[in-house]
């Protein structure tokens, strides 16, 4: 990140990242090499500072959250809270509606059940984009079907982007309840203007969810700015943990929500037949919740935070103007989505024209190089795209010109192997 | 004793199929069968079919079956998927043809591993055994193979 095109990743960032010490594999055959790892969308990796922070926490801190008088207790207790402060300011947002959930699904699912069951009802719309990920389509599914309510798409264009015109007329109908959207398309990389779609939204009345999973690792994320309901994203896509994810809400609309999972923790008492709810956030996280992984998604964010997150979005754009460039060379590839980095999340999805997609991703592998290919959890999406599976690469903090140079040296060698 | 589910340092001392080179999975009757597979196609009219998903993917693979005497006589596969998958039911479909129902039901994955004849890891056996599945789900009716 300290060159001016913002392309070049300063050796102090990937040495931050202990996995990067191994070879990827090798045999006899072939000799071990250096991990190229293009599948930061599907997760990122961790700096040492997370993993310690979690160990340490485990090793000296341990205890449950929210009821021991003792010491121990007290300091988990503080390691919790402040872990939910670090990771609220980190997106602009509020301790107090910033809630700890297990993943972006479990987040997107709270606000499908607890504020959905109560507000969608038939003759209502919930309005979502064909560029979903399945966690930002199948609650809203099970959701209007329960309600029998209207589960509609905005259409994504050839260049991979919604339409606010199309959003206007959706609008207009008068019946959308809830506008639920990627930030960042986990396929396409289109970065959707959502304090644009927001505003439009709210003005019509409907409440908006932004699935955020693939945008807070990678660019500044402001919250107050952006004017959404509920905004959903995962420890483990931001250099943090798995098992730790996060929901932050609107206070009215949180306060006014039953609970979504019941159960200890939750709860101001219970009586034989009835219990009273907890304030926000604990209202919403039953039992006991994640606190080491919480513990290690604070060190992520005060992390990421000491890059800078416009650095981080300078450094993710200059790599993937790169990666379209290099990625034009190679004969018969077609990329997906927005044609400029400018409009474009860190990654490139694309098809290599006489190979499969699985087996472009088995053979850029013999090279060290790890990305993804499949559906990856769009399907709705790859049958508008007109594609049984696409191969991604998507970078990270700690990837630079190099890592996508392997990338297109494996691409032509898996030509060669196919015959191409 | 620290604990690792992963040795990295194991793979310096690789599994059997990790010593073969790149080209003995993507050998050239595989590519071949791949890029122009046997029995592909629609067959009308056919006695059998059926229609499996790859979830990993979104890959599909049909089969339509055209039995004389409980044999079966003609088999077309359709639909689109890796190398692995689609030379796979190209190569099966040549055996396959004048088979008893019976012998198809009987047919299990190692029949069709040491068919392929190339070391198939655990995230490709999937697409491998795709064939097959769709084979023994029209023959049988059993969906759920392998279990």
């Amino acid at each position: 990140m300290e060159t001016p095109s913002g392309t070049g990743c300063p050796p102090a960032v990937r040495a931050d990242f202990p996995i990067f010490s191994r070879s990827s594999g090798g045999s006899d055959a072939q000799p071990p090499r250096a991990l190229v790892y293009l599948d930061s969308a599907a997760s990122s990796q961790k700096p040492e500072v997370v993993i310690e922070a979690m160990a340490e926490h485990l090793r000296r801190h341990n205890a449950n959250v929210h009821r021991g008088v003792y010491a121990l207790a007290q300091e988990a207790d503080a390691a919790y809270d402040r872990a939910r402060e670090l990771v609220a300011a980190f997106v602009g947002g509020e301790p107090r509606t910033t809630i700890f959930t297990k993943n972006a699904t479990e987040s997107i699912n709270l606000v499908a059940y607890a504020w959905g069951r109560a507000n969608v009802s038939a003759g209502d719309a919930v309005l979502i984009t064909q560029m979903e990920h399945h966690a930002n389509i199948v609650p809203w599914q099970v959701l209007c079907r329960e309600r029998g309510a209207q589960l509609r798409y905005l259409e994504v264009d050839e260049h991979g982007e919604l339409s606010l015109d199309q959003l206007d007329a959706e609008l207009a109908r008068g019946d959308v309840k809830l506008l639920a959207f990627a930030h960042v398309s986990n396929v396409l990389g289109t970065i959707n203007p959502v304090a644009e779609m927001a505003a439009r939204a709210r003005a019509a009345g409907a409440v908006t969810l932004v699935d955020g999973a693939q945008a807070v690792p990678q660019m500044p994320v402001d919250l107050a700015a952006m004017g959404v309901d509920f905004y959903a994203w995962t420890g483990h896509k931001a250099v943090g943990p798995t098992g730790v994810g996060v929901l932050h809400g609107r206070r009215e609309l949180l306060e006014a929500m039953e609970p979504f999972l019941t159960g200890g923790d939750m709860i101001a008492s219970v009586d034989f037949q009835q219990a009273t709810w907890n304030e926000l956030p604990y209202k919403f996280e039953a039992g006991t919740p994640p606190i080491a992984e919480a513990v290690g998604l604070g060190a992520a964010v005060q992390y990421l935070e000491g890059l800078g997150m416009e650095r981080v979005r300078a450094h993710e754009q200059g790599l993937t103007a790169y990666m379209l460039e290099r990625l034009a060379e190679v004969p018969g590839l077609r990329v997906v989505g927005p044609p400029t980095a400018e409009r474009r999340g860190g990654l490139a999805s694309f098809t290599v024209e006489g190979i499969h997609p699985h087996d472009v991703a088995e053979l850029v592998d013999r090279a060290g190089v790890c990305i993804r290919a499949g559906h990856h959890c769009a399907q709705p999406l790859m049958r508008c795209l007109g594609v049984g599976a696409t191969a991604r690469a998507s970078v990270g903090v700690y990837n630079d010109q190099s890592d996508i140079d392997a990338l297109v040296s494996a691409l032509q060698a898996g030509r060669e192997v196919f015959g191409l | 004793m620290r604990y690792s589910v992963y040795d990295a340092g194991s793979r310096h001392y690789p599994l059997p199929h990790e010593l073969l080179s790149m080209d003995d999975l993507y050998r050239d009757y595989i590519l071949e069968h791949y890029k122009r597979p046997r029995n592909f196609g629609e067959l009308e009219p056919h006695d059998l079919e059926a229609l499996e998903h790859n979830p990993l993917c979104g890959d599909e693979l049909g089969v339509h079956i055209r039995v004389v005497n409980d044999r079966i006589e003609d088999i077309r596969f359709h639909g689109h998927g890796c190398a692995i998958s689609q030379a796979s039911a190209s190569i099966a479909s040549e055996e396959l043809k004048g088979m008893t129902l019976d012998e198809v039901g009987k047919l299990d994955a190692d029949w069709m591993i040491e068919l392929l004849g190339i070391p198939v890891s655990a995230t490709r056996r999937k697409c491998a055994l795709l064939n097959l599945k769709v084979v023994r789900g029209a023959v049988t009716g059993d969906h759920d193979w392998p279990a």
